[in-house]
């Protein structure tokens, strides 16, 4: 699937532990995610996949309680250091989440939204941009008559790709996806898979996911995790061809899990 | 042995039946106030009430000052009580997380929340009223936002934990600095509520007696100086409802009916625009 592309690490994870107040929920993570393709984190249910994503953005930092250790260099900086700018690093990491989060607001301010925090924009410019990002995320068609509209009318489908719009808006290097598709009907998640696959050209893509034929469909690399482990990281068709471990194979032939 | 099934069913019936007397019970004895208020004060409710001062005893004459005093009390008050009341809810729903200061804040809020509108009156006689030596509107206006404060704080907190987390995450990932998030994120979200939250204020502060009593008293004349005492419907009411004055009884049935219904409309619009931002979401 990526055999022509030449491989560049984007994101390096060493020796990451997070807590969550004094429970260690992951133990010494070291993994290299390649630039410009999709990496998938699988695992059971608290198994770590979307800590370790929530990592990558800070977002912990919300919390009191949680904290991380060791480092994650992006482009080779540490983006855990103190001295790293949280809203910096959030316009070049993106997010999106598991439930559709669509602000409170018109279709066409969602998207200005976040773009506006970092560019100062001409009107012209801004309609460029929305409506740039709107077509990136398969969702112009649909929504170009009614931007003024509010967000919230949107069909879950739509929401989720009105969220992946904003968040490509920004112009991230890296677009984090928590469970994109799991409160969606299949041809919502169709959609989204496919865009997944567009979107590789430009941006780096992590995403983590409970269904593991998603994984199998969407991503170049696979990581598979228990437990605050990484217990295998590879390319994904070997991931789920020839697993080397064998709690993977146990994962994902359905015998665990 | 009764079988499983009959029991449920003889047990739901009877929940259901003393639930229904609880309501009837409750319903009584509004219908009775209502009807009681309707039936005084409907007949005395003509247009002179609307076009005329408060009149001495025997002479004709209307609510006109006191109507007016109320809405500029009430509207000072909720324009002075709701902007502290939005901000302060705002920060225990979003920066108090950490420390010591929120939990004691709402406590005391609690507290103010609880707390009888007469202690109010009582302390703004003793801090503004005896300081300048005479009874004024702002002194009214002064112990109404007092009441205002803590139910839009309370308000405003409650509404604003009802937005869910993933949506300030949500503006957090675009790399949004908190300041924008809740101004333009989470607050958006809430409005409807906090909305809701300013209007039951209002209809609360409106009927309140104890506190301007002590605070703008009342004014036989016409008086927008908001400087000098205020003639206001409550104090009015309780003034003209135990005089033995037949004329001054109907006048204060006329305006208890028209608080009465300034609230009712209250109530109803904070409930319309709630059940809409309700089907919003």
């Amino acid at each position: 699937m990526n055999a022509e592309k030449t491989i560049t690490p984007k994101l390096i994870v060493r020796d990451l532990n997070f807590y969550y107040g004094k429970d260690r929920a992951l133990k010494d993570i070291n993994l290299t995610i390649p630039e410009k393709m999709v990496t998938a984190f699988i695992g059971p249910s608290g198994c770590g996949k979307s800590t370790l994503l929530r990592a990558f953005n800070r977002m912990y930092q919300l919390y009191p309680k949680q904290k991380a250790t060791g480092e994650i260099l992006l482009d080779g900086e540490n983006i855990l250091d103190k001295k790293q700018d949280l809203n910096t690093l959030r316009a070049k990491i993106g997010m999106v989440f598991q439930k559709p989060t669509p602000f409170p607001m018109s279709i066409y301010d969602n998207i200005a939204f976040g773009a506006k925090l970092y560019e100062k924009f001409s009107r012209h410019d801004m309609d460029e941009r929305v409506e740039w990002a709107l077509k990136k995320a398969a969702l112009w068609g649909e929504v170009k008559d009614k931007l003024k509209q509010s967000g919230t009318g949107l069909s879950g489908g739509q929401q989720q790709r009105l969220c992946i719009a904003r968040a490509i808006a920004v112009k991230p290097q890296v677009l984090l996806l928590d469970e994109p598709t799991s409160a969606l009907d299949p041809i919502s998640t169709a959609h989204i898979e496919k865009l997944i696959d567009e979107l590789k050209e430009d941006f780096t893509i992590v995403i983590v996911t409970h269904n593991m034929q998603q994984a199998a469909r969407v991503s170049d690399y696979t990581a598979y995790m228990y437990l605050g482990d990484l217990i295998e990281f590879g390319d994904t068709s070997t991931v789920f061809t020839n697993p080397k471990r064998k709690e993977t194979e146990d994962y994902i032939t359905g015998r665990f899990g | 042995m009764l079988n499983l099934y009959t029991r449920r069913r003889i047990i739901n019936a009877a929940s259901l039946s003393i639930s229904v007397l609880a309501m009837l019970f409750g319903l009584f004895w509004l219908c009775w106030i209502l009807i009681t208020l309707l039936d005084h004060g409907l007949p005395a409710l003509t247009p002179v009430v609307f076009e005329q001062m408060t009149p001495p005893p025997g002479s004709a004459g209307g609510l006109l000052n006191a109507i007016a005093g109320s809405l500029m009390m009430t509207l000072f008050g909720t324009l002075i009580g709701t902007p502290i009341g939005i901000l302060a809810g705002t920060y225990l729903a979003e920066f108090g997380q950490r420390g010591w200061l929120a939990p004691v804040t709402r406590f005391i809020n609690d507290v103010l929340l609880s707390a009888p509108s007469i202690v109010i009156g009582l302390f703004v006689y003793e801090v503004y009223v005896v300081k300048v030596k005479h009874f004024s509107g702002w002194a009214g206006t002064l112990a109404l936002s007092i009441l205002v404060i803590p139910v839009v704080i309370r308000t405003t907190e409650n509404m604003l934990r009802l937005v869910p987390s993933t949506l300030r995450e949500a503006a957090a990932a675009l790399g949004a600095p908190q300041w924008k998030i809740i101004s333009f994120v989470t607050l958006r979200a809430a409005r409807a509520g906090i909305i809701t939250g300013v209007l039951l204020a209002v209809a609360r502060i409106s009927g309140e007696t104890a506190p301007l009593l002590f605070t703008a008293l009342n004014n036989q004349f016409w008086s927008s100086n908001m400087d000098q005492p205020m003639a206001n419907l409550p104090v009015v009411i309780f003034q003209f409802a135990m005089s033995p004055y037949a004329d001054w009884q109907r006048l204060a049935w006329a305006g208890a009916l028209l608080i009465t219904l300034s609230v009712l409309t209250l109530n109803i619009v904070a409930r319309v625009l709630f059940r809409q931002s309700a089907a919003n979401h």
